[in-house]
Parts: C-alpha cells; structure tokens; sequence
C-alpha cells in the first residue's frame, strides 16, 4: 500500500522562529492524487521536500505505507520526483532511454524490455521504442522523459511546480496529459503548485497551506462549496469570491441601508471578540440581479464589463456614500465587487445593479478568527 | 515594439538594445548568432554577437528566469566557478503585439569547452576521469556553499583547461536552491542525480561511437561518488587524535592546502582530560594556490596552473640562487624575465587557442619534453618559439566554442 502520511511534521528553518511547516497532519490514500496549493512561502514545497527526504524534519514523522521513513535516505525512499531531470540522450533509442536507469540498477536484461514495453504501452511510444529521440514530436518526447520515472516504478510520484516553466498553452496542454496519465497508472501522486486553478482541475483532493499551516483539506467542490475560513475562501476560485466586513444590527449583516439576513445559527456563534461585526462572502456566480425594493438588495455601480462569450463579468463599486464603500474586496481588489451576469443582458458601464445573494450560498465567517460560522 | 521592453542587468550593454527582440529567439537571423546550437535542448538557447563577444540567450518562462539570474548572481558573489550572468529581458511582443517569452542572458565562457568538444577532439587518455574530477570539485564547492544543483550533468557543466587537469563551471542553475546549508539528504541526492545522469551521457556518446574505448560508464559513476565522498571527508570531517600527535593538525591543514583549499575555520576540541584532540574544519576557502600567485605576481589563473607556475617560480628562485630574498621581489622577476616575454612570443593570431596561462603550461612541458630530446636545459626564449611553432600553430581555437546545454528534453513544439 503506498499510502503517505505525514504525522505532525514539523520543519523550521535555523534562525527563523516561525516554522516553514508546522506540525502537518496529512494523509494521502493509495492512489491518490493530491495537490498541495497555496500562495509562496506557503509550505507547500517545503512539505514535498520532506516527504522526498530532501529536507531535514524537526519533529513528527513522514511515512510512506506503514515505513517511517523520516531518517531514511532520499534514493532509498523508493519515490520519483517526475520532471526533474528532463535528459533525453540522443543517440540512444527510446527503449534505452526510458530504461537506462534500471539498468544502471543492475536489473536483468529481460525485465528491462518488459517493464520498458508495458510504459510505452501505457504512453502510446510502443512503436517508437526503436527510434531515436529526434524522431519524435515534441509531445512524444515529453512522455518519455515520464516514462523515465515510471518505469522504476516507484511507490510515490513527487511533483513540484512542473508546470511553471512552460508558456501558458503547453501548461494546459500537458496538466491534462499528467492528470490522464497518473489516472491510468493509479500510483499515488503529491503535486505541489501555487496556481489554483490547477490544483483544482487535477487533484483528487486538495490540501490548501498558509504560512505553514494546512488550512483544509477536501475534494475540489468540499473546497469550493464549503471553504472552511476566509483564506480558502479568497483562494480557491476564480474568479475570486467577494469577501467584506459588515456590521450586526438585528438579525441581519448590515451595508448602509441594506440587510442581508443571516440565520439564527450563524447568529449563535458570533463571539464578543467579533465586536458586532460579521465577515461575509458570496461568489460572483451566487448573485441574483433584482429589483431595490428586494430584501437584501446590494447595489453596485458598474464600473467595467467583462465579455467571455458564454459568460460575462460586471466589475463594480458598492454604490454607497463615504468609507462603507471600501468593505469590500474581490478578485478585482479593495471596494471592488465582480458579479457574474447573463450575457445577453449585460448592463451598461456607470449603470447601478441592484444584486442580491441566492439562498444558501451566502458564506459566513467570524469577524474575528475567519472561522466558518454557517454550516 | 522595444518600448515594452524591461532589461534587469547589472551593467547594461547599449548594444544589447539593437537585437531582434521582437522576433522569436528561434528564427533570429544568421547575422546576429555566432553559432548554431547542437543538440536537443530543453529550451530554445542561442549563441549571440554582441559589441566584440559573445552572449548565450536562453527563452523561458518569466519568473523562471529572474530566479536562475538571482541564482547566478548569487553563486557568482560566493566565488563558485559559474557562467556570468547578463540579465533577464521580458516585455517581448512580435511585431503583431502577440507576447513574445522572457529570456536570459549570460556571459559565454571564454576557453571553455563543452564535454561532447572534448570526446570529439583527438583524445588523451583519461579525459573521462579528469572530468570527473573536475566536476567533483565544483560539486562540493556547489554543496559547502549552500547551492543544491539538482540537476547536475556534464551538459549542465563547462570545462576549462586547467594545466593537466580541467576546471568545471557550472551552466545552468534552473533546477538549484541556495539555503544556508545543505542536509545530509539534499547532498546525497544531488549526487545521486549526478551519478545518473553522468552515467547516462557516457552511455549515449557510447550509443554513437564517441568515447573512448574500454571506459566502464557504470565505474565512472561510482567514481564519482567515492571522489566526493573523499573530498567532502577531507574538507569537513572530524578527526580524532591523541594529545601528542598534534602534528596531524599541520599535517590536515597542508593535506587540504594540496588539494587547493585554504582552511578559513578549524574547530579544535579536547575532551575533559585533555588527552584526545578533535579537529574539524568548518570553512574551507577554494583557490588556495591560485590566491598566493595573485598575491605575488597579480595573475588571475586558475588553481592547477597556479599551482604550476608556483613551481616554475620556486625552479626559478633555485636556478637564480636567491633562496634568501623575499619571495615577492623574486616573483616580480620571475613575471618579467620568464614569464611574460614566453607570452610575447605567442603571434596575436594564434592568441585566441588557448588561454595565456594554460599556453605557459604547456611551454613549461614543451620544456621538459625537448630539453630531454636534445639532452640540454633548454632556454624559455627558445622553448617559447618552438612550441609556437610545432605545436600551438597546430592546435583548434578554443576561446570560442559554442554549443547549447544539451540536457535534454527539447521545448515542445506541437
């Protein structure tokens, strides 16, 4: 079984005092395709590279299937960091550069070409084993270079960032290339990105670090639907969910002279702490256009219109006298809102929409800690 | 089109502003490139003209360029042997406004040979564990300052002569990191990587008849691998010893002092008692010959020619009888009586095949070679003219060859 489980690993860096990692508790099932995403100097490379052996671990552990492997050597983990070494030797065939590796391991001959056989196969490069690599297209000589680490069959794939120096086209090119193959080989993989899109359409699950710390982990709509604090929130998503601070007065969340309703859960659980205050975010997509006189109706000046063809984006303004205009952000930043709007009828720059948040989509969190308050 | 264009550099070249940028690096015209590359490569890399020199240019990804160029400068500020970098250019459109991607400039290395050059030149024996010496070298001064490569391999290298030996340089920093100091874990993958990889370019220049016979590619790694293991002891390991063997102290600095280090910081513990003294060195500075002739004469070579000229100069204070006088107004002479009028001798024509110290070494064995032919000490000025004469007018140009870093996985084109 290759599972991998890290048990309340910990990495700090000497001299620092904030830990690259703290105490990260996570484990990824055989098979598994999980992404570790979230902004630089999150821990998210940091983690990969203690799971890979390339980073000291200052307490926990990191286990692959039942071994702790903490101490154990990087060569002798038995994973394979894909992507690292993209040597493809010219004048070798494709059979011995896929290979060559094991055979620098001393296997037999006869497995070799076996195991070589069943990765082409897998990588449709049966018929190019015997060709030279300057045969092949550009593509094909991307999936060798794969068929380099699966051939060893490793335990666990290790990918980081791989896709950050290619231009934008071949990055969506290969992520589906990488997420089909993966599929198919069913080897449990850790990928490690930055961009969430990405770690959204490629992983099973998806474990979101901040600073250190994994905020949630879930599957992609876990994350979307229910993010369980305002990080993830602002992060998962694109475009970005608008997010704002509003005041409590009665049972609703306060802007100006709108009330947006809030349940009598959420309610219970704001704390002192919040000094009355309520953090409330919706997605562009959430946002039904209705009328003023509508409870809960949000207007906003339309300050940009965005035509996508099947989609359209308004970007505005909460259009309010003074400061209350600046408690909100979004993807488009600070006093910005983004509503997602029919593309047939789209509503004219400097017009004033009037929006409210569709039923059970409103998210809440604590003013003070961004904790989820609704279920 | 240039107004879009950012320039990060340390000293901008003026000139660098007159080449196509608004063309993909790809289908720049000949006029501008020096060279052709060979090879399949990751990236598109061309060889550039630039005011007189040449530059390599690299086209990758934005962000993955301002990290190799920090990378790079980085390295270049610690003093390991490594291409100069130039500076990153992004802003790029083509004529049609379409975005064009970001690239990185380095620094050709003058006199450096890339090591498919070397297996095709007519060749010595032992070129293949020279160069692995070489690059073992540069990989534990990579790993005490820091630097885990990554992806080390003789494509991402470039070599220099370096009196008998060769001098490796470090190419291509894509794949590296520079932390405060590397684990156990980070070194011994780093040179796993490198073990494989070396293995596998032996292996290919094997597939296509290019190396030299009865090589053992499979040996070589592990040599390489025992050869670091070494090196890394002697430079870092602890040493145990009785109080009255304190010898070995002088003894571990001038083993290290041999190998080319000086040794910045040695720890030196006694137990309670005092009867067993434990030394280990904690910074090891490369250069250690090359930094005394710099002193002495103010040449800047690198350390095996250094170390030979030391030589020469100690051969020279003996013939000279001057044993008693200090050393720096023996070596003034010594650079002006020996040294530099055997480089006169060289026509300028011929200036550009070999580098000025690495010609003084090869005079040096000229020397001895036919001083035992004709039974006589021959004289320099006679040495220096027929050494240009038999065997330096016969040599292939080395200050310029160019060929891209052949690691590998070509850009996808499809």
């Amino acid at each position: 079984m290759a599972t991998v489980t890290f048990d309340k690993a910990t990495r700090i860096y000497p001299g620092t005092e904030r830990p690259a990692v703290e105490s990260l508790d996570l484990h990824v099932e055989d098979g598994e395709f999980l992404v570790l995403v979230g902004p630089s100097g999150c821990g998210k490379s940091t983690s990969l590279r203690m799971l890979a052996g390339l980073e000291d671990v200052d307490s926990g552990r990191v286990l692959i299937g039942d071994r702790d492997v903490t101490d154990v050597q990087p060569k002798d983990r038995d994973i394979a960091m894909v992507f690292q070494n993209y040597a493809l030797y010219p004048h070798m065939t494709v059979a011995d550069n896929m290979g060559f590796a094991l055979k620098i391991a001393g296997v037999p001959k006869a497995d070799i070409r076996k195991r070589v056989e069943e990765t082409a196969k897998m990588l449709d490069l049966q018929e190019y084993l015997d060709r030279r690599p300057k045969a092949l297209s550009g593509g094909q000589r991307q999936r060798v270079a794969m068929g380099r680490a699966i051939v060893r069959s490793p335990q666990v794939f290790l990918m980081d960032e791989p896709l950050s120096n290619l231009d934008a086209k071949l990055r969506v090119q290969t992520r589906s290339q990488i997420a089909s193959l993966t599929r198919r080989l069913g080897v449990t993989t850790v990928y490690v990105t930055h961009d969430q899109t990405e770690a959204m359409t490629m992983g099973d699950r998806i474990a979101v670090l901040k600073d250190g710390v994994l905020q949630q982990v879930g599957d992609p709509r876990d994350l979307y639907d229910a993010p369980v604090n305002v990080f993830v929130a602002g992060f998962i998503g694109s475009p970005a969910m608008n997010i704002g601070s509003f005041r409590v007065v009665d049972d609703g969340a306060q802007l100006a002279n709108t009330s947006i309703p809030l349940d009598r859960g959420v309610l219970s659980k704001i704390t002192a702490e919040d000094r009355g205050r309520i953090t409330i975010g919706f997605r562009p997509e959430s946002l039904n256009i209705v009328s003023q006189a509508d409870e809960g109706a949000i207007p906003i000046k339309v300050v940009l219109i965005e035509e996508l063809g099947a989609d359209a984006l308004a970007y505005g303004e909460l259009d309010l006298e003074g400061e209350a205009k600046k408690e909100i952000s979004s993807g488009a930043g600070e006093g910005e809102i983004i509503v997602r709007v029919d593309p047939r009828n789209v509503p004219r720059k400097g017009d004033t929409v009037w929006v409210s948040i569709r039923a059970g989509e409103l998210h809440c969190f604590s003013a003070s800690t961004g904790e989820r308050l609704n279920p | 089109m240039t107004a879009s264009l950012q320039i990060t550099a340390t000293a901008p070249d003026p000139a660098i502003l007159d080449l196509p940028w608004h063309i993909p690096l790809e289908d720049w015209p000949a006029e501008n490139l020096a060279a052709l590359p060979r090879g399949i490569s990751r990236h598109v890399v061309r060889f550039v003209k630039l005011s007189g020199r040449v530059i390599a240019v690299k086209e990758i990804g934005e962000s993955v360029a301002y990290r190799e160029y920090e990378l790079l400068r980085a390295l270049s500020r610690i003093g390991v042997p490594s291409v100069e970098p130039v500076g990153v250019i992004t802003g790029r459109q083509d004529p049609n406004g379409e975005r064009l991607e970001a690239v990185l400039v380095t620094e050709h290395l003058q006199f450096s040979l890339p090591y498919r050059a070397l297996f095709s030149q007519s060749l010595q024996p032992d070129t293949t564990s020279r160069l692995i010496d070489a690059l073992t070298v540069l990989l534990v001064r990579l790993h005490l300052a820091g630097f885990y490569w990554g992806d080390v391999s003789l494509s991402n290298t470039l070599f220099r002569r370096d009196a008998g030996a060769f001098a490796a340089y470090l190419v291509d920093a894509e794949t590296g990191d520079l932390h405060q100091r590397l684990s156990d874990g980070q070194r011994s993958y780093d040179l796993e990587i490198a073990r494989v990889n070396i293995i596998g370019e032996l292996m290919d220049l094997e597939a296509g008849d290019l190396l030299e016979s009865g090589v053992d590619t499979i040996a070589v790694g592990s040599r390489l691998v025992e050869r670091y293991a070494e090196l890394w002891d002697t430079l870092t390991g602890p040493e145990s010893f009785g109080a009255g063997d304190r010898w070995r102290v002088a003894a571990r600095i001038e083993r290290l002092n041999d190998l080319g280090f000086d040794v910045g910081e040695l720890d030196i513990t006694t137990d309670v008692d005092g009867t067993t003294v434990r030394i280990q060195p904690k910074v090891v500075d490369a250069g250690h010959h090359a930094r005394r002739l710099m002193r002495l004469t103010g040449l800047d070579v690198q350390e095996n020619q250094a170390r030979r000229m030391l030589n020469d100069l100690d051969a020279y204070r003996a013939a000279t009888d001057r044993q008693g006088e200090d050393e720096e107004f023996i070596a003034h002479d010594w650079l002006t009586t020996v040294f530099e009028p055997a480089l006169r001798s060289v026509p300028r024509e011929l200036r550009g095949k070999l580098q000025p110290a690495q010609i003084f070494h090869e005079m040096l064995d000229h020397r001895w070679f036919i001083s035992r032919e004709q039974n006589r000490d021959v004289p320099m000025a006679e040495v220096a003219g027929s050494y240009v004469q038999n065997v330096l007018r016969h040599r292939p140009d080395e200050a310029q060859v160019l060929e891209a870093d052949t690691a590998a996985l070509p850009r996808v084109t499809d």
